[in-house]
Order: C-alpha cells, then structure tokens, then sequence
C-alpha cells in the first residue's frame, strides 16, 4: 500500500472507572486502518462503544491500552488534523450561522474581515447561503446540520469525523444530508470515519463498512468492502443489487449483535 | 382579546380602586368614614402632593440620588458576582471551602446590615449602594455560577475540537453562557438594587426616596407617604422597562418560549 494511513487504531482498548470501583471495559483491542481518502463506517447494535472509538482517534478520550497513530505519529492530546460532527447540537447558540462558520477560521487567528466571506461561500455550499444572520434555534435540525458541517469543513481538516451525525435527522433530511455530503467529501476524498446505527446509511455512504459486536467488551467483527461506483447517488444505490447483497452479507452477521445488544440493554434495565 | 380592550380593563381597574378610595374617603357610609384621612389621606392629596413635587423641582434630587445609589449598587455587585462566580466555577476546590460562608452571608437579611453599613460608611450614598451590592451580589454570582458550570458538554468539547485554546474557550463558551445566565437575572437584580438603595435610605439618610417616604412618616403626613409609594412604583416600572429594552438587544439568539422549536 502506497497510500498513507491517515488514522491507525493499534489494538485500543477503552475502559472506564464505574461509580462503585469496577472498570467497565467499553472497547476491547480494537485495530482498524484508515487509509488516506478513504470513507470508512463503522456499525454497531447501541450501545457498543461505537462512538466511544471516534472519541478515541480523536483525542477526547485516552485508551486504557494500545494506541492510535495519526499520519503515522503517535497521537497526543486532541487530533489537530480532524474535524468533529457531532450527533447532538454542538453550534454555539449565541452566535449566527455565520459566526459559527466563521469561528473555526478566527481560532486560527484569521482576521474576521478574511474569515466572514469564506463563512458566507461554505453556508452557500451547504445551501443556506440565505440563513446567514440566523441565529442556530431559528433553523430546522437539517439546516443546523449544514451549518455544522460548514464549520467543521471550513477548516479543511485532513480527517473527518462523525458520529451518527445525521441520527436526529428524519429519514428524507438524512438521505439529502447523505448526498451533500458525498458531494463535498467528493471535491477532495478526506479520510472519513462515519459512525452509524444504520446499516443502509454506511453502505451506501462508504468505501469500506466495519461491523462492531454488542457491548461491553465490543470488538471489531468484520470489515465489508463496498465497490459500488462512484459518485454515488443515495437515492439511487439503494436500488442497486450489489447494495442488496451487501446489504444481506452484513445484516446476517449485524443481526445476531444488535439482538445480542438489545438482550443486554433490556437485562440492564431490569437490574436497575 | 384585543389590545386596546385589555388596555381599557387594565385603565378601569385603577380608575375603579381610586374612586372608591376617594369616595370611602371622603363620603360618610351610615354616618362613619370607612378611610378616615388620617390613616388613609386621600386620591385628590396624593395627586396634588406628587404635582407639588415635581412643579418644585424638589422630587428630582432624590429621584436623582436614588438612581444613582440602585446603578452604583446594580454594577459593583454585577462585577462582584460575574468576578466570582467565574473563579468558583473554575476552581471547584475553592468553591467547596467557600461553599458554608457563601450560603451563611446569604442566609441573612441584609436590612440588619444597613446599620453596620451606616456605621463604617457614613449616610451618604455609599452605605446604601452597599447594601444594594449585596443583595445584586447573590443572584449575580449565583447565575453566573451555573451558567459557567452548565455549559453543554458537546459545545466544549466541540470548542475543543474546533482548535480552541483555554483563552478563547473562555472568550466563546464560558462567557457568553454566563452572561446569558446573568441576563436572565436582571430583572431581579436590577429590582433588588432599588430595594436595597430605598431601604438604606429609609433607615437613615439626607436624600432619596426612601428618605422622602420616611420624613412623610414621620411627621404623619400620610399623604407624602403616599405619594413616595407612587413615585417609586412609577420609578421602577420605567427602570424594568429599560431593562427589558436591554435584554430583547442582548439575548437574540435565546429562543422565546412561544419558539416551539426549541
């Protein structure tokens, strides 16, 4: 392979100190490659730490074991080179959508009169070059979305990251968000580590799908390669039968975990 | 119901309460006055008392005085609180020792402080922004306290995320949570800084309102007693009013109750 790794996951395993004393072992040993340009999602059942990975590559959270390697350095502290989508609303509320875009610029130390026309350009690119002045309660959860995917972007991170960015969306928002996002990831292939609960979502969306088991102690199960050409219209790769046969491949493993996991989810609750 | 009817109703209700007062006042019900004037003056003396005022220029002194005692006592305590607040947010440890002394001081009512206040600092203005100051202090500090703690987690993290260093973390997501939270506030902290200005006034000063009420008092001249009740009723009214002047500028991007969108 000539291609870079642009974020490594070395055998990371992630475990957390519970109230009462005893380690709650989230991840275990998880190793997985992302290579430069390449979209990789990850699915799991809820609950399996998927997200709990993306925290790890990027920086928010420490591995109890194993290590993660960005572009080949070992990573300390925040991941410089991504860019977050979170899956809850992380816009600064007191700031328009075009201070929110524009933010990710001035941190750099961009002057603001240099930083508000490229914010303008990149709300234009995610359609709401019209919402500028709008402050994030006065737009729709899809169109907070694109201003969130402008902000991160407007950064030009080497890597993306997101976590079940789209999870709040319905399902017509997720599939335009899905495409807009091809679209842009399209202009210049970032490394992408998508994670999602929905297994049609990351086929359609990915090059490569990785299939977590049930918690705790999840692992990494399997890794699909997805060869369905590009560009990709959500819309349409749906209907294809390759997708389906991938679609069937997966679910067949995917099934026994998410029963597994909600097996789990249900006992827990009935502990409490 | 339409604006001008409630308006109407709103006009109607005080019309309604100062004919009565005048009338029980004045007009012998089965022989007796049911609001003899010694207690209860009357509708026509008040009026004619506030125009006395105001056409002797007199009430501007201490309507002037009052101001600047509630704006002095409103800033000082604000800055306190906003100062400290902030530090006890950050520093969890300092906060858990200060935490009894925090809740002791604002366990007392602050009227038995005025005399200690009159004490150290005379009867001119500074004792009564003093006691104002404490009172603005507490609600202030104790916003800003929250709002610096309650920071959404995945703003931060997104702050953190977006490349931000502790400064400008703290110039845009500590801030300006817990200036909102401080904003939210301001109708009472404004409210308490009048109460606290008015009060060290009536318990004992040269100048203000509260000074004006309590000369009435003494000489029983219940209509100037009043007569100061009406003025600085109006007084804070028009003060509230600014405030949410400020607050519509200020808080734009909070969404309103009737938002739905949340």
């Amino acid at each position: 392979m000539t291609t870079p790794t642009a974020v490594a996951l070395e055998d990371a395993k992630v475990a957390f100190r519970l109230g009462d004393g005893r380690v709650y072992t989230a991840v275990e040993k998880a190793h997985l490659a992302v290579a430069q340009g390449e979209f990789v999602a990850i699915v799991g059942p809820t609950g399996c730490g998927k997200s709990t990975l993306l925290n790890v590559a990027a920086g928010l959270l420490k591995p109890a074991a194993g290590g993660v390697r960005i572009f080949d350095r070992p990573l300390a502290g925040l991941n410089r080179d991504a860019g977050y989508l979170f899956q809850a609303d992380a816009l600064f509320p007191w700031k328009t959508a075009l201070d929110n875009v524009a933010i990710g610029l001035e941190i750099k130390g961009t002057p603001r009169t240099e930083a508000l026309p490229q914010a303008q350009k990149w709300l234009t690119s995610v359609g709401l070059g019209a919402f500028a002045g709008r402050y994030p309660h006065m737009l729709s959860g899809g169109q907070r979305k694109r201003v969130a995917l402008a902000q991160v972007l407007i950064r030009d991170p080497k890597i993306l990251l997101m976590d079940e960015p789209f999870g709040p969306l319905d399902a017509q928002t997720r599939q335009v968000m899905g495409n807009l996002l091809l679209d842009l990831w399209n202009a210049d292939r970032k490394a992408v580590l998508f994670v999602t609960h929905d297994l049609e979502e990351a086929i359609a969306l990915a090059d490569r799908v990785v299939i977590m088991s049930a918690g705790p102690s999840s692992r990494i199960i399997g890794d699909w390669r997805v060869s369905l050409p590009r560009p990709r219209d959500i819309f349409e790769v749906r209907l294809d039968k390759e997708f389906h046969a991938l679609h069937r491949e997966i679910w067949s493993v995917l099934k026994d975990e998410v029963m597994k996991g909600y097996a789990q989810s249900t006992h827990a609750a009935e502990a409490v | 119901m339409s604006r001008p009817t409630l308006f109407a109703l709103q006009v109607l209700v005080a019309v309604v309460c100062i004919v009565l007062w005048q009338v029980l006042s004045t007009v012998p019900v089965f022989g007796k006055i049911l609001l003899p004037p010694f207690f209860f003056s009357n509708p026509f003396d008040v009026f004619s008392q506030i125009v006395k005022w105001f056409a002797s220029g007199v009430i501007w002194k201490h309507l002037g005085i009052t101001l600047a005692e509630s704006i002095l006592a409103f800033v000082i305590g604000s800055l306190g609180g906003v100062l400290v607040g902030f530090w006890f947010a950050r520093q969890p440890l300092v906060a858990a020792v200060f935490d009894p002394y925090v809740k002791m001081v604002n366990a007392l009512p602050r009227v038995v402080l005025a005399p200690i206040f009159a004490l150290w600092l005379g009867l001119g203005i500074w004792s009564k922004v003093a006691l104002g100051v404490t009172l603005v202090f507490f609600i202030v500090f104790f916003n800003v306290y929250q709002g610096v703690k309650e920071v959404s987690r995945t703003v931060l993290d997104n702050g953190r995320m977006l490349g931000m260093s502790e400064r400008q973390l703290m110039q845009h997501v500590y801030w300006p949570s817990a200036l909102s939270w401080m904003f939210s506030s301001l109708h009472t902290s404004v409210g308490f800084a009048v109460v606290g200005a008015v009060v060290g006034e009536y318990l004992g000063s040269a100048a203000g309102l509260g000074y004006l009420i309590q000369q009435a008092e003494g000489v029983f001249d219940v209509a100037g007693v009043f007569a100061g009740m009406f003025v600085l009723s109006a007084f804070v009214i028009l003060i509230d009013y600014g405030v949410t002047l400020v607050e519509r500028r200020l808080l734009v991007w909070r969404p309103t109750a009737s938002d739905g969108r949340g």
